[in-house]
């Protein structure tokens, strides 16, 4: 429940440029120099911040082939001090989809087949926001796929201004496609965004092994009952391991008090 | 279950410290380049792209 809180908290400051939702107007501070760790589109008239992913992006398109190297500071910063846990407390797009998930319906559990798929952010990530921007000039995954850009800046938007209406055509139908799809997803499958598509995710299981926070075993007191794997909504194969966003289902969960969180 | 390997102790320590030197080397160097400033520009403005407009 204070995961919860932390989660909600943290949409409302991603978003608190709340006079944007009325004027339609995005927000211009100095702030929007800054990227915030999780999913938050800075053109939805609430940021006040940029998405690490969008400008990730836009660096890479517009490099020359030279390194970007502020967005890889400030993303190995967010890896090496969060981890994962950017996924589990700061992201809003992960709060919308476990809301989703409490939908009364069908559930899909986590099999094999789910722990495969969840290699396709990595896919993602190499080919709609490298390769694309480097190739084409253009954010691949902000333009084709983020569903987290149609659903709090897109609609907003489109919906407000006259002139951007106008403007809406096959591309902004195939956002909409994919954002019901992958919220109708998430009604289902728990996190379906962040397991198999987030590039974010992708980047940030990279430093499980280092970053600061997050869950860790005590070796000693683990008798490797599987508890924590069963109760974990996740891909795991263990606790803290690339696929676990820190959530600390687990450590509940755990009749051997062997988990707890890594400082 | 694997229980697995994680980096303990010193080792994980000197691997975060470098990490985070670099990081803030990256940051440095960025800033200096002008590439905030350019995060900055992309941010304020619609981006199209994002929108499924352009």
């Amino acid at each position: 429940m204070k995961r919860r809180y932390i989660q909600v908290i943290t949409a409302l400051l991603y978003n608190c440029h709340l006079t944007g939702f009325v004027t339609g107007k995005i927000a211009q501070g100095p702030t929007k120099a800054v990227c915030v760790p999780g999913l938050n589109c800075y053109s939805c008239p609430g940021a006040v911040c940029a998405c690490p992913l969008g400008s990730l992006q836009n660096a890479v398109a517009r490099s020359h082939l030279r390194i970007p190297l502020y967005l890889l500071g400030t993303l190995i910063l967010f890896g090496v001090l969060l981890g994962r846990v950017v996924c589990g407390f700061l992201c809003p797009f992960g709060l919308l989809q476990e809301l989703l998930y409490l939908l009364p319906g069908p559930k899909l559990k986590k099999s094999p087949i789910t722990r495969l798929l969840s290699y396709m952010k990595y896919l993602v990530l190499a080919v709609l926001v490298v390769g694309i921007p480097l190739v084409q000039m253009t954010p691949g995954f902000c333009k084709y796929l983020c569903p987290a850009g149609t659903l709090e800046a897109g609609l907003p938007l489109v919906l407000s201004n006259r002139v951007l209406q106008s403007k809406a055509g096959v591309l902004f139908s195939w956002k909409v496609f994919v954002l019901v799809l992958c919220l109708g997803a998430c009604a289902c499958c728990f996190r379906a965004f962040c397991r198999f598509l987030c590039p974010l995710g992708a980047i940030y299981s990279f430093f499980h092994p280092v970053a600061c926070f997050g869950m860790r075993v005590d070796r000693e007191k683990c008798t490797r009952c599987g508890a924590c794997i069963a109760v974990c909504p996740m891909d795991i194969k263990e606790v803290g391991d690339r696929e676990c966003i820190q959530c600390g289902a687990c450590q509940e969960k755990c009749p051997h008090g062997a988990i707890c969180r890594r400082r | 279950m694997r229980v697995g390997y994680h980096l303990t102790g010193r080792r994980l320590w000197q691997v975060r410290v470098a990490l985070l030197l670099t990081a803030a080397a990256l940051l440095a160097g960025g800033i200096g380049n002008g590439e905030a400033h350019q995060v900055w520009v992309k941010a304020v403005r619609i981006c199209l792209e994002c929108i499924g407009i352009g």
